[in-house]
């Protein structure tokens, strides 16, 4: 096996800007090619605007070494796309293209993913000018053509209480050749406006970018900011962070798992896993005064103290919780016509999630082992080891499975943690960030790893803040489980994965 | 079959007993926020500054809070040196205007019933359709829980419909996302008139965190009229659910 020329480091490590590599976009496609080669994936591929053109920065992840490569390439108005070497990139490529109005040419499927204007005024992809119209969906789809071929539009409202998105189906009959997903509905603008950051409004944006993974999404960012500015926050800040992380993956598996037994009609597990998901949000809001965690997670530590008495009714309404959720899970499994639901619908092969580079639950499900607390441990995950859940038969019944097992384990870790809290200061102070500095930092959320990188200016302020949600990685494996399904799982399929329309959207 | 029946005996009957009782509140619930103006120190401007959205307002020793721009996070007590913000376990937080959502120590008017026609219309049955117009998946998660066996809204009548041609109104979460406003209009035209709208949570109500954004249009007001106001992020399901019944006089037949 060849090494890669990109220089690998530690995460958790704030490198000045002078530091990344700097390489044609050429040596960037070599690079790319033998990273993923390798067992790299790409976890972040974004634009930064410059005096003249746009630079891009690669984050390249290595789990079996816990190291990271971060390479830069500057462009023009267009370069020849990465896509057609490195699928994994194809969504990031859109995605720079409607930020930054640069065209990656020879782009397979080049569409906006979020239907706004371009962020340099004058450069736009599709070449539309101020005067266009730009309207979410409004958009080529992949067509096929045929006698009684149809196509079926769902969204973006949809029938259950949702989100909102389009969903594009090419079928005949029941049968599904195609679905193709487009986005956009949720776009609030959260990157743009985290330029020039921090500001009072930061945590809010990342509490709130894909509102069930407050508790993921805010520890990414305040990790950043303690890299940038070599704060350490204390032993028990981190074990409260990572009991929230954990309470927050309890509680949307929990939910999961009933909706997938509500899809499939067995109401039994849907009834119990209603209720068990707000015990575990409860036990968040027992911390905090919030069922979500907000305000939990601050740069330098947390806002809320889990306090000997707090630990002690917290593990008294757990343990009934987890007996509870464990006789939940039973009940489904031993019920044959839901497995015979579950089992080889929506399959995603493993050679798929690797090539397009899936995240969390759904990579796992696909038997490949990547688990952030695992490959990339910060926080209490330093000290203490999460066993990696993981499934080999990719279909519905395998993304059930890895929640299942993860509901366990999650169970076990909260308790322990609960049981041995580590002592020391709730919060420490957060101070100025490096200037002219990168840092990355990944989280292994509920639905899998996301990825928060910084760049700071000479005063030290954001000079781009990239949020890479498990979202933004797993649509397309979406829409590779539906190819030869029928159209009346669908529901199901989606559920299995159920991701976030804000959380891409931003 | 039997296992599952057996598992049900086990897990109990888990219906809450509200509204005949009060329910559970966690101790560190951030309800309505209590505002003590007296501890003002001269000229300070702390929580207004650190509030991240602009609602808390200093004019002359009057100390206004917006609950509809209010995140309920905790930035402003963390701010204040006098401890005058401090949050109690109320709940109730629901208004049938957006102005009685500014508070400045006096009792928050909570929303009173619909009118006797559209009551006898609604009271009994309500069906709505929930439409996330750019929401984070919190006040949707929320509303959504109202559908399991804890709070078992079908009891009240009230349900979440898959059309809006079944609804009776429209329950809007979310800043309302330029790209979701046409959708959020046509909606709205498609459920048959009389109808409601019902905001849930600061980002419906004022466009939360995203108050400002050129992308937003900062809440369903403006764009569709409102019938009734839920502040909170996300607000309880608890503080939704007494906002429901209260619009439907459902909590005065009670006392």
């Amino acid at each position: 096996m060849s090494v890669s020329t990109a220089e690998r480091r530690p995460h958790a490590l704030a490198v000045p800007l002078a530091d990344v590599g700097q390489v044609s976009i050429d040596e960037l496609r070599t690079s790319l090619v033998e990273q993923v080669a390798e067992g790299g994936r790409v976890s972040a591929l974004f634009g930064v605007p410059q005096p003249s053109g746009v630079r891009l920065y690669a984050v390249v992840v290595f789990g079996h070494d816990g190291t990271i490569s971060v390479q830069a390439t500057d462009v023009g108005d267009r370069y020849p796309s990465l896509t057609p070497d490195c699928p994994q990139v194809h969504w990031f490529e859109r995605e720079i293209a409607e930020q930054w109005g640069v065209v990656p040419e020879g782009h397979p499927w080049l569409k906006p993913i979020r239907f706004h204007r371009s962020y340099r005024p004058g450069h736009d992809a599709w070449n539309r000018t101020v005067g266009d119209t730009i309207q979410p969906c409004v958009t080529d789809f992949f067509r096929m053509e045929g006698d009684e071929v149809h196509e079926v539009a769902v969204g973006p409202v949809h029938a259950g209480v949702i989100e909102p998105g389009h969903f594009r189906f090419q079928c005949h009959g029941e049968h599904v050749y195609h679905l193709e997903i487009s986005l956009g509905y949720q776009h609030r603008g959260v990157e743009r406006h985290l330029v020039g950051g921090p500001n009072k409004r930061s945590m809010h944006y990342m509490e709130t970018l894909a509102g069930d993974t407050s508790i993921g999404h805010a520890t990414a960012y305040a990790q950043n900011l303690e890299t940038l500015s070599g704060a350490q926050p204390s032993l028990r800040a981190q074990a409260i962070r990572g009991i929230a992380l954990e309470l927050e993956r309890l509680a949307n598996h929990t939910g999961d798992m009933g909706a997938l037994a509500g899809d499939v009609g067995f109401l039994p597990t849907l009834s119990f896993c209603g209720r068990l998901r707000g015990d575990f949000l409860n036990a968040t809001a027992a911390i905090c005064g919030n069922r979500f965690g907000r305000s939990l997670v601050q740069p330098g530590g947390v806002g809320f103290d889990i306090e000997p008495e707090r630990s002690e009714l917290i593990r008294k309404r757990l343990r009934p919780a987890l007996i509870d959720v464990a006789g939940a899970m039973d009940v489904l499994w031993a019920s044959r016509s839901s497995q015979a639901r579950f089992e080889d619908t929506g399959t995603v092969s493993q050679e798929t999630a690797r090539a397009l580079g899936l995240v969390g639950v759904a990579a796992r499900a696909c038997g490949i082992d990547w688990d952030m607390r695992h490959d990339f441990p910060s926080g209490i995950f330093r000290f203490t080891y999460v066993p990696v859940s993981s499934w080999h038969s990719g279909d519905v019944f395998a993304r059930a499975y890895v929640r299942a097992l993860e509901i366990q384990r999650s169970g076990v870790f909260v308790m322990k943690q609960l049981e041995t809290m580590p002592g020391g200061a709730l919060e420490t102070k957060v101070g100025p960030l490096a200037p002219e500095s990168l840092s990355v930092s990944l989280i292994e959320g509920w639905r899998g790893e996301i990825c928060h990188v910084a760049l700071t200016d000479a005063q030290g302020k954001f000079a781009a803040y990239k949020v890479v949600d498990p979202s933004f990685h797993n649509w397309v494996g979406l829409m590779m489980a539906l190819r030869n399904q029928q159209i009346s799982d669908f529901p199901l399929c989606n559920k299995s994965f159920n991701l976030s329309y804000c959380g891409h959207d931003l | 079959m039997l296992n599952a029946i057996q598992e049900r005996f086990s897990q109990g009957h888990r219906t809450s007993r509200y509204p005949a009782e009060p329910p559970q509140m966690p101790d560190r619930l951030r309800g309505l926020p209590l505002l003590d103006a007296s501890r003002c120190p001269e000229g300070c401007q702390a929580c207004a500054d650190a509030c991240p959205t602009d609602a808390i307002a200093l004019k002359a020793d009057d100390l206004q809070l917006d609950l509809g721009r209010c995140l309920f996070c905790t930035d402003c007590m963390r701010a204040c040196p006098e401890g005058a913000i401090n949050y109690s376990q109320e709940y109730r937080l629901a208004t049938r205007t957006r102005e009685q959502l500014v508070i400045n120590g006096k009792a928050l008017e909570l929303a009173e019933a619909l009118d006797d026609k559209t009551r006898k219309l609604f009271g009994r049955s309500l069906k709505l359709r929930q439409v996330s117009a750019s929401g984070c998946n919190g006040c949707e998660a929320d509303s959504n829980v109202l559908g399991t066996l804890v709070f078992d809204l079908g009891r009240f009548g009230i349900q979440f419909v898959a059309s809006p041609r079944h609804a009776d109104g429209l329950l809007i979460t979310g800043p309302v996302a330029q790209n979701m406003r046409l959708a959020l209009e046509k909606t709205y035209a498609a459920v048959p008139a009389p109808k409601l709208v019902i905001a849930v949570g600061s980002c419906a109500i004022a466009g939360g965190p995203y108050i400002g954004h050129s992308e937003v249009n900062n809440g369903a007001d403006g764009i569709v009229p409102v019938d009734l106001y839920i502040p909170g992020c996300p607000p309880h399901p608890y503080t939704i659910l007494d906002g429901l019944l209260r619009l439907l006089g459902r909590l005065e037949e009670k006392r």
